[in-house]
């Protein structure tokens, strides 16, 4: 593998950077072979801008993504720890072979041009460029979900849907695929994905809510109208975290995803029933961290996190009185119609008793007339509020991971101080080690010393990657959010 | 809450639509009226030239305990036993609206302070609006009593028209309230058991034909009175719960910046401008529907109470023959016993013409008075929907306005169809044309 390329001509770090590039080689040859064995994850950094960019955007993008990309190894100065526990989770297999001549050189050449820009108008720069493709709809894959069809019977059925994939993406084998998946599929997936990427920082979109009464309905067979219509919400939500999972460009790029929108079978994902084990775990891991929250204490150094998680809790707490006002709105649309379509009955049936005849045909009319209004109400309640109603509870779901990856990167900054007061005491005992004159004590100090120094800075490094994915995660969040909300908003102007 | 009213002529549909026979001898209304607390206190003028009185124009205060004393009074008499008795307007009831008021002012700290005043008007509003119903009500009371060629005439009429001090009529109390309610059970147990009595058979088909259609409207219609209540309250929930959303809106919105602050604030616009035409529409339906639906239920009841007392003459007219028979076999008290069966024929006599009579004005009012109503709930609706009409519209305003313009139209149309008919029968109108 290395010994088919040079290495590229780079200045500090090389080893390190070096099994980056071979890493980013790798996900250029997902371009041009098939793959088997999924290679290596991306890299928590623009890399996976470089993949799409490389198949179909424009040239531009990709230099300054890997400015992004070196500019974070720009402050990787430690030789030592790359192969390091942040990179472990990502890594799923092993990096596969051969590399085509054609990529590594223009990857290579921006890169050592680029070295010397500063820092933050790169950023911007690939802020921009991000904007620009999200506008520009680079992402050219398209995601359905439809057919839920009831399979089994009993308390062991389940609806299957069917998720149609169109891609012209050329790392999936091909254009267009389906494949069959129910409900727990979904949920097996994101968490997945959560455990690989919500600690680093990213904003995973959230899978809709587990509901178990409206499954058990469905279960039994009830087929009247509402277990109908859970079943089409649910089809709905389904579809629309798949499409944001797959416009996050970083996610995309996940095997564990393209696992599950390509291999006709999918390993049972157990962990995601209610009722399991790996259930309760996660309640009782959900209630430790909220007893975290509140003892940790983050003397919050950067201004911008502390106005984004501000500005988060608003829209958070305004988002929820909204969407409570909007379900209140579209029960009393139901009552509504419920109401009318009874009086229509009555209305016709006084009609029918009514001696006079031309009254009475009035009050036929009349009952007619209520039940078309009482039709109507219905479509709008279903049609404009429903969405809204949905998209809110998404919205409200999605502010709640942002919130679960700020405090990640609190719990990163905590991990970040202890690895310091350790290094701290560590130092202290040494010192006494020192004044004590033991000389393998003092050989045992010196190591620890040394590997919490390791700690101390990998956690620093840790602190400020998630702080700079969280950065363009939110504005990446900041965006998508603006063109989804404006979707229904201007259709009803329409 | 103190409250001074105009007595609705701006907001009551048509107090002054009171025909009278060609007789504007007395003319009846109400020219005020105050709420205090929990009392309120009507202010009923009369305008007459009947010599009976002692001025031409004059005025006292009432309450409604006293409106109910002279409907019982009216019951009571056996003299108008043939006659259909306006029913008796209903206690003015603020208890729901002042308990609504009463928790908004206790305060949700949550809701901002437009969405408070927003609130709070609309609660306004829809106290004023049963505080006009209430007095609409009474006074429709009183002036088909007025109207009535032969219930003007009663004593105690004059009494409550004229007297300037309190009549001092107190509420029923309790026990009152239950003996009114023992004797109601009474009476249905009764007219049970004369219906299925086999002795006793409908000498008049008009009146069978009447009792089996009254039976069945009566049930119908309180059936329609009750879901027509029940939609006009969830259309008021639906736009009451514009409110808190517009609210929302616009809050986010002026957090939010450039595009989406228009978008919201935009959208927080239209909420309001959807709850005011809900809003309207359902005081409309209010007002049309539900109103002269409940009206006519209590009217269509005190038909079946004449169709009762009659049916009641006729049982007694049948006993008293059946006794006369017994006493001339008996050949006993003979002398008594056809006296009482003259009586009782009489009686039955005089109520079965008078019921006629009262039959048809029931069925032509009603007729007339539906007409009215739902051209009126037609054109209504129909100038909602052309007021949401101009283009830029949002596409809900669009939606509503088309269902609206669809229920309006089609109404009319039907209603066209009526009023031709109406006119070609020529039973438009009738004698007593009152709001309802």
């Amino acid at each position: 593998m290395a010994a088919e390329r040079e290495p590229p001509p780079l200045g500090d770090g090389k080893p390190t950077d070096f099994e980056e590039l071979e890493d980013g080689e790798d996900l250029f040859t997902s371009t041009v072979s098939t793959l088997e064995s999924s290679p290596s994850s991306p890299e928590p950094t623009g890399l996976a801008e470089d993949i799409s960019t490389n198949s179909n955007g424009p040239k531009p993008a990709e230099v300054v993504l890997d400015d992004d990309r070196e500019d974070l190894f720009a402050e990787a100065t430690e030789e030592v720890s790359l192969d390091s526990p942040e990179r472990e989770p990502i890594l799923s297999s092993e990096p596969s072979p051969a590399v085509t001549p054609v990529t590594p050189t223009t990857l290579i050449a921006p890169r050592i041009e680029s070295k010397s820009l500063s820092a933050p108008v790169i950023f911007d720069r690939s802020r921009e460029e991000i904007e620009e493709e999200a506008n520009g709809d680079v992402f050219d894959i398209e995601i359905g979900v439809s057919d839920p069809e009831k399979v089994g019977d009993g308390m062991n059925a389940y609806m299957a849907y069917r998720v149609t994939t169109k891609t012209s993406l050329s790392m999936f084998s091909k254009s267009e695929f389906s494949v069959k998946r129910r409900f727990s599929d979904f949920l097996g997936l994101h968490s997945k994905l959560a455990s690989k990427y919500l600690h680093v920082g990213y904003i995973v979109p959230p899978a809709p809510e587990k509901s178990i009464v409206g499954m058990t309905k469905v279960k039994v067979g009830k087929e009247d109208s509402s277990s109908t219509e859970f079943v089409e919400k649910r089809r709905a939500a389904l579809e629309r975290y798949l499409q944001r999972t797959v416009k996050h460009p970083t996610l995309l790029q996940d095997p564990d995803l393209r696992q599950f929108l390509e291999s006709s079978e999918l390993p049972r994902a157990v962990n995601t029933q209610a009722l399991s084990g790996a259930g309760i775990l996660r309640m009782v891991n959900k209630a430790a961290d909220a007893v975290n929250k509140m003892t940790i204490k983050m003397n919050e150094s950067d201004a911008w996190f502390e106005e984004k998680q501000q500005q988060f809790e608003n829209l958070d707490q305004q988002l929820r009185k909204l969407h409570a006002s909007v379900e209140a709105l579209v029960c009393h649309r139901k009552e509504l119609s419920a109401n009318t379509a009874a009086f229509a009955k009555s209305a016709a049936m006084l009609g029918n008793s009514e001696d006079h005849t031309a009254l009475s045909r009035a009050l036929s009319q009349l009952a007619e007339v209520e039940e078309k209004i009482d039709q109507l109400h219905q479509e709008q309640a279903f049609a404009d509020f429903y969405m809204f109603s949905e998209l809110l509870s998404d919205y409200i779901r999605l502010i709640a991971a942002v919130k679960g990856v700020f405090d990640h990167r609190m719990k990163c900054w905590q991990k970040w101080e202890d690895a310091q007061i350790t290094l701290l005491k560590k130092r202290e005992t040494e010192a006494k080690m020192m004044v004590a004159n033991k000389p393998d004590k003092i050989q045992q100090a010196k190591n620890e010393i040394r590997e919490w120094e390791a700690k101390v800075q990998q956690g620093e490094r840790d602190f400020e990657q998630i702080s700079k994915t969280i950065r363009k995660e939110v504005g990446r969040f900041e965006l998508i959010k603006y063109w989804e909300a404006f979707l229904p908003e201007a259709k009803a102007i329409a | 809450m103190e409250e001074h009213q105009e007595a609705g002529k701006e907001g009551k549909p048509s107090s002054t639509a009171v025909d009278l026979h060609g007789d504007s001898s007395l003319q009846v209304e109400i020219s005020d009226a105050v709420s205090e607390r929990d009392k309120v206190k009507f202010t009923v003028q009369t305008k007459s030239c009947l010599p009976h009185f002692a001025q031409t124009e004059f005025s006292v205060v009432r309450q409604h305990e006293e409106f109910i004393w002279l409907h019982d009074a009216y019951v009571e008499n056996e003299e108008y036993a043939g006659l259909i008795i306006p029913p008796a307007p209903p206690r003015p009831d603020f208890e729901a609206s002042r308990e609504k008021l009463q928790k908004l002012g206790e305060g949700d700290s949550s809701i901002t302070r437009e969405e408070f005043a927003k609130m709070k008007q609309e609660l306004e509003a829809e106290y004023l609006a049963i505080f006009k119903k209430t007095v609409a009500m009474h006074e429709v009371f009183l002036q088909r009593l007025a109207a009535h060629p032969t219930l003007r005439r009663d004593h105690n009429f004059f009494v409550f028209l004229e007297y300037g001090q309190d009549l001092s009529v107190r509420g029923k109390n309790r026990k009152e309230l239950l003996g009114g309610f023992l004797r109601n059970i009474v009476k249905s147990a009764d007219e049970a058991l004369i219906t299925g009595m086999s002795g006793l058979k409908e000498v008049d088909d008009f009146f069978e034909h009447e009792r089996t259609f009254l039976l069945e409207y009566h049930t119908r219609i309180r059936d329609a009175c009750l879901r027509a209540d029940r939609v006009m309250h969830s259309h008021k929930c639906l736009a009451d719960d514009y409110i808190p959303i517009s609210a929302a809106l616009s809050s986010l919105g002026t957090q939010e910046v450039n595009q989406l602050k228009t978008s919201f604030l935009k959208l927080a616009e239209l909420f309001e401008r959807l709850r005011k035409l809900e809003g309207r529409m359902a005081s409309d339906e209010d007002l049309k529907l539900s109103d002269m639906l409940r009206y006519y239920m209590r009217d269509s009841q005190a038909a079946k109470d004449l169709l009762y007392r009659r049916l009641r003459a006729l049982a007694d007219y049948e006993n008293a023959n059946k006794a006369l028979d017994k006493a001339r076999t008996r050949n006993r008290e003979v002398r008594t016993a056809e006296s009482h069966q003259q009586l009782c024929c009489q009686r039955f006599e005089r109520l079965s013409d008078s019921a006629k009579q009262e039959l048809m004005d029931f069925k032509s009012r009603r007729v007339s008075s539906f007409r009215k109503n739902l051209i009126e709930l037609a054109e209504l609706e129909l100038k909602h929907a052309k007021l949401q009409g101009p283009p830029g519209t949002p596409c809900q305003g669009a939606m509503e306005t088309r269902s609206w313009g669809n229920k309006g139209g089609t109404l009319a149309a039907s209603l066209a169809i009526f009023q031709c008919q109406q006119a070609l029968h020529g039973k438009g109108g009738g004698g007593q044309d009152t709001w309802v």
